[in-house]
Formats: structure tokens, C-alpha cells, sequence
């Protein structure tokens, strides 16, 4: 842990801004996952509906992890580097899975 | 179409941006992953938006609901896709210390947005029964 030193902290506090920014998607993402898993086994369980409750979990616990990396990222380095373009299309791209999943449910 | 294709070899090849211009003040940075994020989130309230409408409308006819359940969905993959070639194409013009990309995007969503309100206002009033 290479914590900043007190006298360099941002007076604008952009990093714990943007680590709160993260902690509001991760709620975000989670209300989104709910609905998907409660939608799922809302016809009782059959096997597609646990197959895609299990992928809705799944994505949910890809997006925390990815949150989490970089929460850690930007709590720890007093002038973060900037989010890598492998890691916001990551993130996307797990929003995008959860909607399609949510297209299979609902058709 | 083909900026768009340029753009989303950038979002899996991190290096390129990377070549490109000057690092800007990191708290450039972190403001466009802001702006990503709530973009992101504005994403993840509608698709949670379509999970809704197909769960607590239940008495709505199949077409509708399904309809506008995926017309949500839909709206909620574009506005993620969007966001992050709007965070990469701010990234870059940061970079290369260009102007900022300007965007009909939020126009064409709040658009899109009222339309689906003005639908389910129609449904609620006239399909219920049906």
C-alpha cells in the first residue's frame, strides 16, 4: 500500500470521486442483476432458467471484480493512471451480456 | 462507419492510445471515466428498466410488453457501446489536445426516452384490459 502522502492529496478529491462513480455503477449493476435472476426463476426453475440465473450471477461477479481492481487502483497511487481502454470495454461489454441475457429471458 | 470501426480496434488495442500525443493532468482522466461511468450506469437503469416492464406489467398484451421491454434493452446496449467510444474518443482528443468530441447522442436518447414514456402513458390508459 503506497498510500499519498499528506501534502500531495488532491484538493479536489477527483480520485475518491471516481471511486465512489465506481461504487454507484457496482449498485447499478446489481439492482440490474437482481431483476435479471428474479426474472429467470420467476416460472419456477427449469433448466434455462437456472442456466441464465447462473450466467446473470456470473456477470455480476465479473463486473465487482473488475470494480474492485480499480477501486484498488485509484485508492492506493496518489495520481492514478488512467482507466485502460481493455478494461472500460470490458465493463461494457459485461452490460451488454446482461441485456442480452435479459433479451433470451424475456422473448 | 469506418472512424466507428477505427474506434473499436482502439477499445481492445490499449497500446495505440497510448502512442498517441502527451499524457494529459490525470484529473482530466478521471472526470471522462466519470462521465464513462454515469453514462454506464444511465446504461444498466434501462436495461434494468426492460427487466422490469416484462416483470411488474404482467397484464400488459404479450406485444407490448415485450416490445417496449426490448425497445429498453436496446437502448441501454447502445448507450453502453456509446459510452465507451465517447470515452475513447475523449481520451484521444485529450491526448492529441484537440477539441472535445461533440455528440447527437444525448439528444437522440432523451428523444427516444419520451417516446417510450409517451407509449407506456398509451398502454397504461388504453391496454391494460386487452
Amino acid at each position: 500500500m503506497s498510500e499519498a502522502a499528506p501534502g500531495e492529496r488532491d484538493p479536489g478529491l477527483q480520485p475518491e470521486r471516481t471511486r465512489l462513480a465506481w461504487r454507484r455503477t457496482t449498485l447499478s449493476v446489481t439492482v440490474a442483476a437482481v431483476l435479471g435472476m428474479r426474472t429467470s426463476l420467476h416460472e419456477g426453475p427449469s433448466a434455462a432458467g437456472i442456466v441464465s440465473c447462473a450466467l446473470c450471477c456470473a456477470l455480476w461477479l465479473g463486473f465487482l471484480l473488475l470494480a474492485h481492481r480499480r477501486i484498488r487502483a485509484l485508492a492506493t497511487t496518489a495520481r492514478p493512471a488512467a482507466l485502460s481502454p481493455r478494461h472500460a470495454t470490458a465493463v461494457t461489454l459485461c452490460t451488454v451480456a446482461l441485456a442480452g441475457c435479459a433479451a433470451s429471458l424475456i422473448v | 462507419m469506418i472512424e466507428v470501426l477505427r474506434n473499436v480496434r482502439l477499445w481492445f488495442a490499449p497500446v495505440r492510445v497510448r502512442d498517441e500525443g502527451g499524457t494529459p493532468d490525470y484529473r482530466f482522466s478521471l472526470a471522462n471515466e466519470r462521465t464513462f461511468l454515469a453514462w454506464l450506469r444511465t446504461a444498466l437503469a434501462l436495461i434494468g428498466g426492460g427487466f422490469a416492464v416484462d416483470q411488474f406489467l404482467p397484464d400488459l398484451r404479450w406485444g407490448w410488453r415485450v416490445g417496449l421491454a426490448l425497445a429498453l434493452l436496446a437502448a441501454g446496449v447502445l448507450c453502453s457501446l456509446r459510452a465507451v467510444n465517447h470515452w475513447i474518443r475523449c481520451e484521444r482528443a485529450m491526448r492529441r489536445g484537440e477539441d472535445l468530441p461533440v455528440s447527437r447522442f444525448p439528444a437522440l436518447l432523451s428523444l427516444v426516452v419520451a417516446v417510450v414514456a409517451v407509449a407506456m402513458v398509451v398502454v397504461v390508459l388504453f391496454g391494460w384490459e386487452g
